[in-house]
């Protein structure tokens, strides 16, 4: 990567205004998440950048958990067990109720050359064990997803029951539920911790193959040397298999004609219920529910992000559109030995145009590295973003059932308007309140703080963020950032001396295509897409793959080389341009758009 | 004949480099091996062997006393009959070729003559002998110079011309960033000549050799063409209309055609080339010149960096930026 100097920086983190109708949004957060004017200086210093891809949406005080625990855990990774040379973790904070994060770097050459002699062998370790690895990993992720499935949350009842309470002696069952909750935050902690333990490294062998590929071959498209990696199957795709066998079921049960366009899943299913075929298909899908309906209708980081599981509406309307396809004559086969064959094809062809047979070794060995840590980088998001992660929300709803009970809240969703420290509070309030035998202070502490906090959510979600905030840094070595956010030095140049209007990112997925433009902020949204219309949001989800047949092309505000958006778009054959920076600001729904997929231009025609 | 005064293309090979120079013996291996090559033939340095040729006179006189001097009967005879072989008063480009032309690794391009449209035995004739007054301008003296050891002599390529409808130069690898994964046409109206000479700003295009796909697409000025004159028999230079200019002077099956052409000839000689083509009012695609490229040749021998192990490589990643600083 060229070094460049700071040309420009952006607005200070402390100059950011608050939204009218959102004041005392800090509220919601830890102290520790807020900017400190009592550090402003170096703050400013610093370069912050808006987190849109893992958090587009303006965070539920609740939610900030999973920041909190995925930048623990990267961090913790990074620095201390790998000790990358260059790098320590990601900070965050939050601003209006939006994520921002920077990355602390190594500069001292006698830390990194010390760090090295730790960070060799403990990766060789790791790419040498990764096969033994994975599996090690997988059955920790196992045990930890069936623990929190089965977690217990007891009840406050008005009378013990005389079994718990006298005869097995269980104590308190106010301080039982302390411990759920506690071990319910641990668990998905623990689960954040697995999170990246293997994931930075897949990337770490991604970012070099395309280091090499970008030296070899300077003009070679990010989207080329992503599809020389990817291709194989991964348990991301199970799920939406699950609904094409779904759809190819209702037509083998002659079910389909359910399955209507524009009528909701509950019309759907009261219809199956009427027939013997019908009633069949219901059971078909209650099998195949588990765990493959544990997929998140967004990325995994949200509360109100449900999984297919507990929000059928999205994959309903996917099966209706797959049986549509069928009726066309389409088979919803993923063309993946053709994708395969013609990902070999390349990566042969770029090999024979190296000039020595060293280079070609290494590109060979780079290539075979990064396929063979594709499944498990691809993988991972079905078992700790969705699987995991909706489970873990489902136990706090349990909890959040527990305080409406006890008058603190008017519904079980409301547990997630109060941040993690609050809800230990909240529990103190609750026990005490149970055997003192009145009402808390929560049940009049809590319900106007909560109405209010929806209100500042909700005026918050119709800001748009700034994609950067502080100063521009001369260079940007988290492997991390560069791959994931697609954020490099360069790219933050290109986004600072913006705001002309004019949109351009990476070219993520080639071809060339023209629509109306549809501004998607959040997963609400996405029901409104229409055919041949051109998808401009912060950035999307795999789970969106159903609105990706119907789209003309994708645009997102961030994401790099290896963002879900990409990847996505790629396997549909659409053209894509991420990481613009300012596509959702710059582009309003109507406007007719051009997408270059192939040099990364959004132009607003 | 032992020692032939011509030889048409078609029976030129590339061993016969010593006596027809590199361009020609280049174009008769293409024409041999099934490319678009025009045919023409190579004025053999036999013939430049029997002028009188100036012993220690400076450039200035040398090239004076070359083109004073008629060439023998024998060689005029041989060149207009090889001239009438092409048809009747067909018009071609006359180009030096001499010995040291076009060598891997010492490019000599373009440091001797080229005549363009050259119609008729008598004006092939004083053409032919320009070229030969060529080898003693300052410039291609001054070359000999430095680069000794190069062999001497001197040959002469008559080719037929195409009547360009557009035309251009192309490489099999990106010119301007090395990569050999491309190939880099710039394309102009007319004649290549404006192109080759830098007169105008061509369109130009990126096409993967892998992919196939037009990586980039650049729209030149393309402010004038050079056309052939059929009144006045010659090539002129002209402005081409605004509308012309804005649009890109090649289709996309033709970008194809001509990025399918490159690799071939790049696969036929097992190494990068650098191509003259043009495309003519019949719309068939020319190669009218091949030569290896030497630039990025040399450079990517140069800075080949491998790393031990691909855990080496992943370490120096991590390490990039930080090493750099």
């Amino acid at each position: 990567m060229t070094e460049v100097h700071p040309v420009a920086g952006f607005a200070s983190p402390f100059d950011v205004p608050t939204p009218a109708g959102a004041e005392g949004w800090e509220e919601m957060y830890p102290y520790y998440l807020l900017f400190d004017p009592e550090r402003r200086e170096q703050e400013d210093k610093r370069f912050w950048f808006y987190n849109g891809m893992h958090f587009p949406e303006p965070m539920p005080a609740f939610d900030m958990i999973t920041a909190e625990s995925c930048y623990l855990s990267i961090g913790r990774y990074q620095g201390r067990v790998f000790a990358i040379p260059t790098v320590l973790g990601i900070e965050h904070r939050v601003v209006n109720g939006y994520v921002y994060i920077t990355s602390n770097e190594v500069t001292d050459p006698a830390q990194i050359e010390k760090r090295l002699e730790t960070f060799l062998p403990r990766i060789g370790f790791y790419y040498e064990n990764w096969d033994t690895l994975v599996d090690r990993w997988q059955s920790e992720v196992d045990q930890r997803i069936d623990e929190l499935g089965a977690l217990e949350i007891p009840r406050l009842p008005e009378i013990e029951d005389e079994d718990e309470a006298i005869h097995d002696h269980k104590l308190g069952p106010n301080y039982r539920l302390m411990a759920a909750y506690d071990r319910t935050l641990q668990l998905y902690n623990e689960l954040n911790q697995l999170h990246f333990e293997l994931l930075l490294l897949a990337y770490g062998a991604y970012l070099t193959f395309f280091e090499f590929c970008g030296k070899a071959f300077p003009d070679m498209g990010m989207q080329t040397m992503t599809q020389m990696i990817g291709g194989d199957d991964t348990t991301m795709f199970r799920p939406d298999d699950e609904l094409k066998e779904l759809a190819r079921a209702a037509i083998d049960k002659g079910v389909d004609s359910a399955f209507v366009d524009g009528r909701n899943h509950e019309e759907i299913v009261s219809a199956l219920k009427q027939t013997d075929g019908g009633r069949a298909w219901l059971e078909d899908l209650e099998s195949r529910k588990h765990p493959w309906f544990f997929m998140s209708t967004g990325d995994g980081f949200y509360h109100h992000h449900r999984a297919w599981v507990d929000d059928l509406r999205l994959p309903f309307a996917a099966i209706t559109g797959y049986i549509g396809q069928l009726y066309e004559g389409g088979t919803l086969a993923r063309p993946q030995e053709q994708i395969v064959a013609e990902r070999n094809r390349i990566s042969s062809e770029y090999a024979e145009l190296l000039p020595s047979d060293e280079e070609r070794t290494q590109f060979e060995q780079m290539v075979g590295l990064c396929r063979h840590v594709f499944p498990h980088a691809e993988g991972h998001k079905f078992f700790i973003e969705h699987w995991g992660t909706a489970l873990f929300f489902n136990k706090m709803r349990e909890i959040g059932g527990v305080f409406a009970e006890q008058g603190f809240f008017g519904s079980a969703d409301d547990v997630f308007y109060l941040n993690i420290h609050e809800v230990h509070e909240a529990l103190s309030d609750v026990g005490l309140a149970w055997s003192g035998g009145a009402p808390g202070r929560g049940t009049v502490y809590w319900p106007p703080r909560i109405a209010k906090r929806k209100k500042i959510l909700a005026k918050l979600g119709e800001w748009t963020p700034p994609a950067a905030l502080g100063s521009v840094p001369d260079v940007i070595n988290d492997p991390t950032v560069q791959l994931l956010w697609g954020v490099t030095a360069e790219r933050l140049r290109a986004w600072a001396g913006g705001g002309d209007g004019t949109v351009s990112g990476y070219a993520a997925s080639p071809g060339v295509a023209e629509g109306n433009a549809r501004v998607v902020r959040t997963i609400d949204e996405i029901g409104d897409v229409k055919a041949g219309e051109v998808l401009v949001c912060s950035v999307t989800a795999p789970s969106w793959g159903p609105v990706f047949p119907k789209i003309a092309a994708a645009v997102s505000d961030i994401g790099g080389m290896m963002s879900h958006a990409a990847i996505v778009a790629r396997e549909y054959g659409l053209p894509a341009v991420v990481g613009t920076g300012n596509a959702t600001s710059a582009i309003k729904t109507g406007d007719r758009v051009r997408v270059d997929g192939n040099t990364g231009a959004v132009t607003i025609l | 004949m032992d020692a032939p005064f011509t030889i048409p293309f078609d029976e030129i090979g590339l061993d016969q480099v010593g006596i027809v120079g590199g361009k020609s013996a280049h174009l008769g291996d293409l024409r041999g091996a099934g490319f678009p090559v025009p045919q023409g033939f190579a004025v053999t340095t036999h013939a430049f062997d029997l002028l009188d040729l100036p012993a220690a006179a400076d450039a200035a006189e040398a090239q004076r006393l070359v083109r004073g001097q008629e060439a023998p009967a024998e060689v005029r005879e041989s060149i207009v009959a090889a001239y009438a072989l092409l048809g009747e008063d067909v018009p071609v480009a006359v180009r030096s070729s001499a010995v040291a032309e076009d060598g891997a690794d010492a490019s000599f391009a373009g440091v001797q003559d080229t005549y363009l449209w050259v119609r008729g035995a008598a004006a092939v004739l004083e053409s032919v002998g320009r070229c030969w007054a060529s080898y003693f301008n300052d410039e291609a003296v001054a070359y000999r110079a430095n680069h000794a050891g190069l062999a001497p002599g001197m040959s002469v390529a008559v080719q037929q011309m195409v009547d360009a409808r557009v035309a251009g130069v192309m490489f099999t690898l990106n010119p301007v960033s090395g990569d050999p994964s491309c190939i880099a046409i710039d394309a102009s109206y007319g004649l290549g000549i404006t192109v080759v000479s830098g007169d105008v700003t061509p369109d130009s295009f990126l096409v993967s050799k892998v992919t196939r796909e037009i990586q980039r697409s650049t729209i030149g000025a393309k402010a004038v063409e050079c056309v052939a004159d059929a009144e006045r028999g010659e090539t002129v230079i002209r402005d081409v209309e605004p509308k012309r200019r804005e649009r890109l002077s090649l289709e996309v099956d033709e970008i194809r055609a001509l990025a399918e052409l490159a690799r071939r000839v790049e696969r036929h000689y097992g190494r990068a080339q650098d191509l003259e083509w043009a495309i003519g009012r019949d719309d068939a695609v020319y190669l009218l010149q091949s030569r290896a490229e030497t630039v990025w040749s040399q450079k990517r021998k140069e800075s080949s960096t491998v790393a031990a192990s691909p855990l080496d490589a992943i370490a120096a990643t991590f390490l990039g930026n930080a090493r750099n600083r």
